[in-house]
């Protein structure tokens, strides 16, 4: 059973020397784990499913093309919902992209760099609640800067209540926050501690 | 829009936040501070109190704990980075604030703020500055090279570690700020 995700997919084991460095952060380890727990393994479900969170977290994780953290979140996405993996993957190849990019209004206009505006490839094989969530999520990871209300609007007319916006919301921008302390922590690992 | 600035900015939610009255003690308890329920940034947060409390407690630990590492004028170095980056002009000027002020060098963060993370700095801001933009990319470009730029500079395991977790949680807390509402002008 894993107990911690973030040494899991770092590759930290009990008592090296990346597992005391961590320890020198109790609170943010602590509370990463349970972000985590929050998200994935709530008490209640809330506003959205189990489902949902696996699917939009594989479609995220893919996207980011970190290896372990998407093989990761897909694994979870199979055994919660084997029919959607295949969805979730043509959407992932259909979302590719580096970023952040985006354009600006007013004076930053000048530093607007333009990118893909992902839409759903395959909105019926998602269904209406799932594809407005990847078109969201796309935009969150890639280009927030061009986040506008009219955003939070289309997600509320698919059905998404205010709450499970804040919800989904989070999920999207904790795994942007998991998947870079995975990095930054797993080639400090493969380097090896120095001090 | 307004461009990159250091001023007091206000920030106005596109959701409706939960009001004062509706905070319960399970409430406070994810605001963590008491003080925060003046604001409708965490109010809104609050719809999801879980979610927020690990959110507030693993900030306060990248950012205040004082045990070695990464100094915290750095440390807010890389969230103005990254939120630069990014394009989060509500959090640059909050944490360009703190970066300025603990740094005692406002003059440089401001260059970060008004030419953007390529801007001229010294040895040790350059290399922090481009680890916490590898790292903001997606996918993230960090790389032995940026580890390396940042031995050279001064930093140890812990200090590199930091740099990653305040670099890593801006880009959690960017997303939010740019995605749930707008940064307003606020008083003077």
């Amino acid at each position: 059973m894993i107990t911690d995700v973030i040494d899991h997919l770092a590759g930290i084991t009990p008592g090296s020397s990346l597992d005391r460095l961590r320890d020198r952060r109790p609170d943010a380890r602590e509370h990463a784990q349970r972000g985590y727990d929050a998200l994935f393994t709530p008490d209640d479900e809330g506003e959205v499913t189990l489902v949902e969170r696996d699917a939009v977290a594989a479609f995220v994780t893919g996207l980011h093309q970190d290896l372990t953290v998407a093989r990761f979140y897909a694994d979870r996405l199979a055994e919660l919902s084997p029919g959607l993996l295949k969805a979730v993957e043509t959407e992932i190849e259909a979302g590719r992209a580096t970023g952040p990019y985006g354009v600006y209004e007013g004076a930053l206009a000048a530093e607007s760099l333009e990118g893909p505006r992902y839409r759903a490839s395959d909105p019926a094989a998602l269904g209406v609640r799932l594809a407005a969530a990847f078109e969201h999520a796309h935009l969150l990871v890639f280009r927030p800067r061009e986040a506008r209300a009219d955003a939070l609007r289309d997600l509320r007319a698919a059905g998404w209540s205010e709450t499970g916006v804040v919800t989904l919301s989070q999920l999207v921008a904790f795994l942007s926050f998991q998947v870079r302390v995975v990095t930054g922590l797993r080639l400090l690992n493969q380097e090896g501690v120095t001090a | 829009m307004t461009g990159f600035t250091t001023e007091r900015l206000g920030w106005r939610p596109w959701l409706e936040p939960l009001t004062e009255d509706e905070l319960t003690d399970a409430h406070h308890e994810a605001l963590v501070d008491r003080a925060r329920a003046a604001s409708p940034y965490f109010r809104l947060l609050a719809r999801d109190p879980d979610v927020l409390h690990a959110r507030t407690k693993t900030d306060q630990d990248i950012f205040y704990n004082p045990d070695g590492g990464l100094p915290r004028a750095e440390r807010e170095l890389a969230a103005t980075a990254t939120s630069r980056h990014n394009g989060c002009v509500f959090c640059a000027s909050v944490h360009a604030r703190f970066a300025g002020h603990y740094s005692k060098r406002p003059g440089d963060v401001r260059r970060l703020l008004d030419e953007g993370v390529d801007a001229r700095q010294d040895a040790r801001w350059r290399a922090i500055i481009d680890a916490a933009v590898a790292l903001a990319s997606t996918p993230s470009t960090l790389g032995p090279e940026h580890l390396a730029a940042l031995r050279a500079a001064g930093l140890d395991d812990l200090a590199i570690s930091d740099l990653v977790h305040a670099g890593a949680f801006f880009g959690w807390a960017n997303r939010l700020m740019l995605s749930l509402g707008e940064p307003t002008q606020e008083e003077k």
